[in-house]
């Protein structure tokens, strides 16, 4: 055992905090407000390495793990939730990396760290949220290509995105619900494809969701990843093991930050002739606060570290990504609270975060999924 | 970092698995009945090198560290807590380990882990609980002798035991209350020592409490623990930084055992025409334990990983300890809960564990001052 990052991570923690302190403060405001993408953050995060540390070196990544991203993504997040996505200019990646074959990778991966594409991936349907084996979107063979008819919706970069990994009904006829998918890789400037951004969100408004049309959208049969039909379900779930530790991450990010303004607070705020730290009851609720991010922390560790061991757990990324996001929602409550009234308006921040930490319990599958993964993990199938 | 035991530990683990499992189960309930200490399971675990694994070998322990002494705990208390008390025997070791002159390591540690000596330490009294500082009993100097008064309250192994480490008042005038206090080795065959077994208690009744009297007790002032007087209260504080981490795993072990028994019954029962396990009101409840346990034990492996490593961290033994400690109340409740009728007779064994998760939260500092320490770390002093 050894519980000590390395100083190679100790350097990229460090950088990250650092880029994101000196960047993220002062437009995070700003974007929430206007609800757009930091285009010029993003290109600088790419400028410095932070895009896509997890690809490998011969596609123009860093080679680094799943938890060198993930601990990137909570010094963002501690910063800002809503700059600190993008980050995810790389979702699905991962399923590119880990089933694409060689032109794939060499043509999708590269442009993402150099900042020239923005990704996604479209696995949710107005229809199919946490029962993925319902989506409906169609992907037909049409002689040496796909036609493909649908609509997905909450789809993280949905509007700014390059390509986007959509999953697809390619087997309908299969025997098994599961077999029946196929990722592909969908360009966004194919006819066909209309992207709606969704504004409104309750939180994490400078990262772009969108609702997905396709409509007779031609693809070429190329854009199929991996060799053969009805991998899609199984290939989600592989990136589902790795996006529930990046979504952990930002649990613990978003909780961090909340406890650092926390603390900042009731040590400069008084009452009662008093600085409001001294109380008990304020330091419990501290002291609490650090405890359930502190767990949070170890859990996304361990499960960041066994998938860049290629001891894939289940069990352990859902109970690491559901107590993060529960965590999040938690301590940005308390944080909320203990700034009393200017906790509640906009000047202090600590409203954004409250509003931004929500979203790790629903995205990435919701918590209750979790809770079903890890049932499952612990009783079998009953 | 690595999160993984090395073969060592895991051997460690399994085998006191294998004894847990074959000798606890026939003892646990009748020990519990009778309030007795197991003292022949005490002598065959320190036969089989359970006991003080963390002694050096030079003092007849395998100087192994707080990390396997952990894993001990663990699986024992998986088992039956108060069947476990049998490695709390060296309880205050650490004192001697940490600060004894070279001759009291040689007199006394070695007697522990061969099954000849049961020790303990004596800190609360009936007046100072929390509060340390306050702690009453005195330590006269008359000539070559410490004359010992006063009360010791909640004393484990305080009927068995053949030694006790007393924190005494030995510099009532010093102006700092912290250094008022020594630690002093006190034989219980002593005139003057008298010790009363504390019956009734919730749980963990196979441990050994007592109440213990002073009257006039001599001891040579050889046996002061350490160099100088006035140090008392810091060598306390360090050795709850690692009998903390210890009390902590007991948590985990608790709960873990409580966990296993009742994801077998939600397999077994039917109810409604089906397993327990079947309704996701069940498997959200197993999913929640679960969690709570997988956190509680990556602070707890962190926290002795550290200690084992010379990096004491104060504030993250605090929160593993009142974190598992909670949690083991939380889980041990929903095994009860997912028991009914059964788990609330003594017949099955989930009354016991309900009684023995109770300790935790209260023994080795209570979680309230586990929080006041996390909170002091995080804020300074207010």
């Amino acid at each position: 055992m050894d519980f000590e990052l390395s100083n190679e991570q100790r350097d990229i923690q460090k950088a990250a905090r650092e880029f994101a302190e000196g960047e993220f403060q002062e437009m995070a405001r700003e974007y929430d407000r206007k609800e757009e993408f930091p285009r010029d953050l993003w290109k600088k995060a790419c400028q410095l390495g932070f895009i896509g540390l997890f690809i490998k070196e011969e596609y123009g990544g860093q080679g680094l793990g799943i938890l060198e991203h993930s601990m990137v993504m909570e010094e963002f997040w501690r910063v800002d939730p809503g700059c600190g996505n993008i980050l995810l200019s790389v979702f699905g990646s991962e399923i590119i990396q880990l089933f694409g074959r060689e032109e794939q990778k060499k043509k999708y991966l590269p442009p993402l760290p150099r900042g020239e594409a923005i990704m996604g991936t479209a696995i949710t349907e107005p229809d199919a949220g946490s029962d993925i084996t319902s989506i409906a979107t169609r992907a037909k063979k049409d002689k040496d290509s796909y036609l493909v008819n649908g609509t997905k919706q909450f789809i993280t970069n949905g509007s700014i995105a390059d390509y986007l990994v959509v999953i697809c009904v390619t087997n309908p006829e299969a025997e098994s619900r599961l077999k029946r998918f196929s990722a592909l890789i969908i360009e966004t400037n194919r006819p066909g494809v209309e992207a709606t951004k969704i504004t409104g969100k309750l939180g994490i408004r400078a990262s772009d969701t969108a609702e997905l049309h396709f409509s007779e959208v031609r693809v070429p049969q190329e854009n199929l990843i991996g060799t053969q039909e009805g991998q899609g379900f199984y290939q989600t779930m592989q990136l589902f093991n790795i996006n529930r530790v990046i979504a952990a991450s930002q649990g613990v990010g978003v909780a961090q930050g909340a406890l650092d303004k926390a603390i900042k607070h009731v040590k400069q705020r008084k009452q009662f002739g008093q600085f409001i730290g001294a109380f008990q009851a304020v330091q419990f609720k501290i002291a609490e606060m650090a405890t359930w991010v502190e767990a949070a922390r170890a859990l996304y560790y361990k499960a960041g570290w066994m998938i860049d061991h290629g001891k894939v757990d289940p069990k352990i990324i859902s109970i690491a990504k559901y107590l993060a996001g529960e965590v999040g929602v938690k301590v940005a409550n308390e944080a909320l609270q203990l700034h009393g009234g200017y906790g509640y308006i906009a000047d202090y921040d600590i409203e954004r975060f409250y509003r931004d930490a929500k979203i790790v319990e629903i995205y990435e599958g919701t918590k209750e999924i979790e809770k079903n993964t890890i049932a499952r993990e612990l009783l079998g199938k009953l | 970092m690595d999160f993984e035991l090395t073969d060592e530990q895991k051997a460690i683990k399994k085998a006191a698995r294998e004894f847990a499992e074959g000798m606890f189960p026939e003892v646990a309930e009748e020990c519990d009945l009778n309030e007795t200490f197991p003292k022949a399971l005490w002598k065959k675990a320190c036969d089989l090198g359970f006991v003080g694994v963390f002694i050096d070998e030079a003092y007849g322990g395998p100087g192994l560290g707080l990390m396997e002494n952990i894993l001990i705990m663990e699986e024992f208390c998986r088992v039956d807590a108060g069947c476990a008390s049998v490695v709390l025997t060296t309880l205050g070791a650490e004192f001697i380990l940490l600060y004894g002159r070279e001759e009291q390591k040689k007199k006394y540690l070695p007697g522990l882990t061969r099954g000849e000596a049961i020790m303990g330490m004596a800190i609360t009294e009936p007046d100072a609980g929390s509060d340390v500082s306050s702690v009453s009993t005195v330590a006269r100097r008359v000539n070559d002798r410490y004359v010992i008064n006063g009360n010791k309250m909640f004393i484990t192994n305080g009927s068995i035991a053949d030694f006790l480490i007393i924190l005494c008042v030995t510099n009532e005038n010093e102006k700092v209350r912290s250094r008022r206090h020594s630690a002093i080795l006190v034989e219980t065959n002593r005139k003057g020592f008298e010790a009363n077994q504390l019956k009734r208690k919730l749980g963990m009744r196979a441990s050994d409490t007592a109440e213990i009297h002073f009257s006039d007790v001599e001891v040579p002032l050889e046996n002061l623990i350490g160099e100088a007087e006035g140090e008392g209260f810091y060598q306390l504080m360090a050795v709850f930084n690692r009998s903390r981490v210890t009390v902590a795993m007991i948590s985990v072990g608790v709960a873990q055992g409580g966990l296993e028994k009742a994801i077998s019954y939600a397999k077994q029962r039917k109810q409604f025409g089906s397993p327990l396990g079947s309704f996701q009101g069940i498997q959200f409840k197993l999913a929640d334990m679960a969690s709570w346990i997988e956190a509680s034990r990556a602070l707890c492996y962190k926290a002795a990983w550290m200690v084992d490593h010379g990096k004491i961290d104060p504030k993250l033994i605090s929160m593993a300890k009142w974190f598992a400690g909670e949690a083991a109340v939380k889980v041990i409740d929903e095994v009860v809960q997912i028991h009914g009728g059964y788990g609330y007779l003594g017949e099955y064994g989930i009354e016991r564990l309900y009684r023995n998760a109770k300790l935790a939260e209260i023994v080795e500092g209570t979680k309230e001052i586990e929080k006041l320490i996390i909170a002091r770390e995080l804020l300074g002093r207010m």
